[in-house]
């Protein structure tokens, strides 16, 4: 009887698992189609020949990748060195996306404690009112940004208007306004999972901490920051990430001095002019990077974690 | 006016209140060193919030804390040299247990050596040395509970407070708990307040005891006096079981007061301050100090009707139904059945007390 019964449980067991199978078909489905097949795409892509008119020649060829690390003169017959410009443009986005990222957590972490810490009731409003930009299209928010920042706009008029400055300060074009942009891209990135992480945050654990002798600012150190981690590394990836890949913030506030990695690859696929294998190329060695960037973010993780830290 | 150095804490007059909502009523109360003191009541009667003023979680709307002899209602928690166990313990979950109880240390500016050394000897007094390097989750909850202690021990504060730390552990565990707790109070010489609802906890541990309800204290007192001597019908009916009749005073005279039930039968029992001739109030007699027989005994029997026995271990319940009056319990001890009789439900009795037993309260 008793055995029975137990096969019988066995069994069932198997059927949710075959179940468990199927119904699982649609998440790999939606993963295969939408992630796994563009970035196949795109490998393949970044391994073929250019047409010079947009789109690419069946013909495997490493000339995308070689372009971007190798100078090899104008006819292309000098002995290859290394091409830096590329490199330049790639490290400019990672110092610029770096830069957005610290921005966003300066003023984003506050802004979600802030928001945490206000009555259960109200705190939905204030999560809607940090999203309400967002409803507007990202070209609409990146072009008002410029115009608020450009010599003439409000916030020079304003200072002049102020007395604290005699003369408008240049902001648009230069790497502080694409952080800028940046940054305001991408805030409510920050912002929600940082404040999803500081909500589920027990605050008798700063209250132990107090009364322990520890002062506000040694309790935010050392107890409410490693407890909301979670919510900081996710929001700098969600802001990181698509601030490396970014051209928009780039093209209107950075001017041709400040290109991106995004505004190259976006260039690539524009029009006639572009190159396919190269946009390819790039993107391809974007996605390593960011890759690169995680898993040695994670393992930075493991290890403090393991170390009891 | 300066405090007296000698006394642990020094409440004074104090009074919180949330907008309109008053939490504590002018509370005035003195707390000697080295002792076990507790704050006793029901949730809702002020005892967590008095204790968070003193630690510096609420600010004092009016009044003064004195910490010997020094006021200390405007200093901020981590100025305060007193140390809370928490009720969820609130254990750092990303540090060790080790690092857990040197946190204090190390914030009072000793080395994490230092620290550490003095924490892993914190730990070997509540026996969880072995448990140093893991983390709170590791651990069950009478051993978090332990961790909570030491931690708030460590930095040796003058005064511990600690806010029903007992409350989310199972009763074997809890009574071990309290014992223990006692015995560290004594070893320590730590003044320790501690606040609790279970008034058989209170009784147990404390040295004294401030019962308190709806943000008023009732009554200060030690165990025995709260136990045997409630001032009012709060901490009467709060503070163990008790039997209330209705009564009018005939007559007061060395604290003895004579009286009648509304039927008119008369009755002698103490009496307590404040209350005269002519007074309508409440007699209370503790369950244990009543006894059954057929026939009546003394001059302080009540006729009654056996309703229902209810065995509970040591002792026997009895409800009696009387004939001119409530429902009584009557306790029997089990060690006690030699000379104190007990009679199937129906049986027409007499419920005698004990000379003394019965004590008129302030409404």
């Amino acid at each position: 009887m008793a055995a029975g019964a137990a096969s019988g449980g066995s069994a069932r067991a198997d059927t949710y698992k075959d179940a468990r199978g199927w119904l699982l078909l649609p998440s790999w489905a939606v993963l295969g189609i939408f992630v796994l097949g563009p970035v196949c795409m795109m490998l393949i892509y970044s391994f073929l020949t250019k047409e010079f008119r947009g789109g690419v020649i069946w013909e495997p060829s490493l000339a995308a990748y070689d372009q971007f690390f190798f100078d090899r003169g104008l006819f292309g017959d000098e002995p290859p060195t290394i091409e830096w410009t590329y490199i330049t443009i790639f490290w400019r986005s990672i110092w610029q996306a770096g830069a957005a990222t610290l921005l966003s957590l300066l003023i984003g972490f506050p802004t979600a404690y802030f928001i945490a810490t206000r009555p259960e009731h109200v705190r939905p409003v204030w999560v809607f009112l940090i999203t309400i930009p967002y409803w507007v299209n990202l070209l609409i928010r990146t072009v008002s940004m410029k115009f608020l920042l450009r010599d003439q706009g409000p916030l020079n008029d304003f200072l002049i208007g102020t007395g604290l400055i005699d003369n408008p300060i240049h902001i648009v074009n230069t790497n502080f306004a694409v952080q800028l942009g940046l940054f305001y891209s991408y805030l409510p990135f920050m912002v929600l999972p940082v404040y999803a992480a500081v909500e589920r945050y027990n605050f008798s654990l700063s209250e132990a901490a107090a009364d322990l002798y520890a002062s506000k600012w040694t309790t935010l150190r050392r107890i409410v920051l490693p407890a909301v981690k979670p919510g900081v590394v996710a929001g700098c990836i969600l802001v990181f990430v698509p601030s490396m890949g970014s051209f928009l913030a780039p093209d209107l506030l950075g001017g041709a001095k400040n290109f991106m990695i995004g505004s190259l690859i976006e260039e690539q696929f524009k029009g006639n002019a572009g190159n396919w294998p190269f946009g390819a190329a790039a993107s391809m060695i974007l996605l390593t990077m960011v890759l690169i960037i995680l898993m040695f973010s994670a393992r930075q993780q493991a290890k403090a974690d393991k170390a009891g830290g | 006016m300066p405090g007296n150095k000698t006394d642990a804490i020094d409440v004074r007059n104090a009074v919180k209140r949330y907008g309109d909502f008053t939490a504590l009523k002018r509370i005035s109360l003195t707390i000697k060193d080295n002792e076990f003191f507790t704050l006793l009541g029901p949730s809702g009667c002020g005892k967590t919030t008095l204790l968070r003023m003193i630690a510096g979680f609420e600010d004092v709307t009016e009044g003064e804390i004195l910490l010997y002899g020094d006021e200390i209602e405007s200093l901020p928690p981590h100025l305060r040299p007193v140390n809370t166990v928490f009720q969820n313990y609130a254990l750092f979950p990303h540090m060790t247990i080790l690092d857990n109880v040197a946190f204090g240390l190390e914030m009072r500016g000793k080395t994490k050596a230092a620290a550490r050394k003095r924490a892993g000897e914190m730990l070997e007094l509540v026996q969880l040395s072995q448990f140093a390097a893991r983390k709170p989750s590791q651990l069950s909850g009478g051993q978090q509970q332990r961790v909570a202690l030491a931690r708030a021990l460590a930095p040796q504060p003058k005064v511990l407070l600690l806010d029903e730390p007992l409350s989310a552990l199972d009763l074997k565990l809890r009574k071990a708990m309290q014992l223990e707790l006692k015995h560290l109070q004594r070893e320590t010489g730590i003044t320790f307040i501690f606040v609790t609802h279970d008034q058989e906890e209170a009784l147990t541990m404390s040295d004294r005891i401030a019962v308190m309800s709806a943000g008023k204290m009732q009554q200060l007192g030690s165990p025995t006096e709260i136990y045997e001597r409630p001032r009012n019908m709060f901490v009467a009916d709060f503070i163990g079981e008790t039997n209330l009749l209705e009564v009018s005073v005939d007559e007061v005279r060395n604290g003895r007061a004579v009286c009648h039930l509304g039927g008119g039968h008369a009755l002698t029992c103490n009496s307590v301050e404040g209350i005269g001739e002519g007074a309508k109030v409440h007699m209370s007699v503790r369950p244990e100090r009543l006894f059954m027989s057929d026939v009546p005994v003394e001059a302080e029997s009540l006729k009654g009707r056996v309703a229902e026995n209810i065995f509970v271990g040591t002792d026997i319940s009895t409800l009696v139904d009387l004939a001119e009056g409530p429902q009584f319990i009557v306790r029997t001890s089990n060690s006690d059945r030699g000379n104190k009789r007990i009679f199937e439900p129906g049986s027409e009795i007499f419920v005698n007390m004990e000379l003394g037993a019965g004590r008129l309260l302030m409404d």
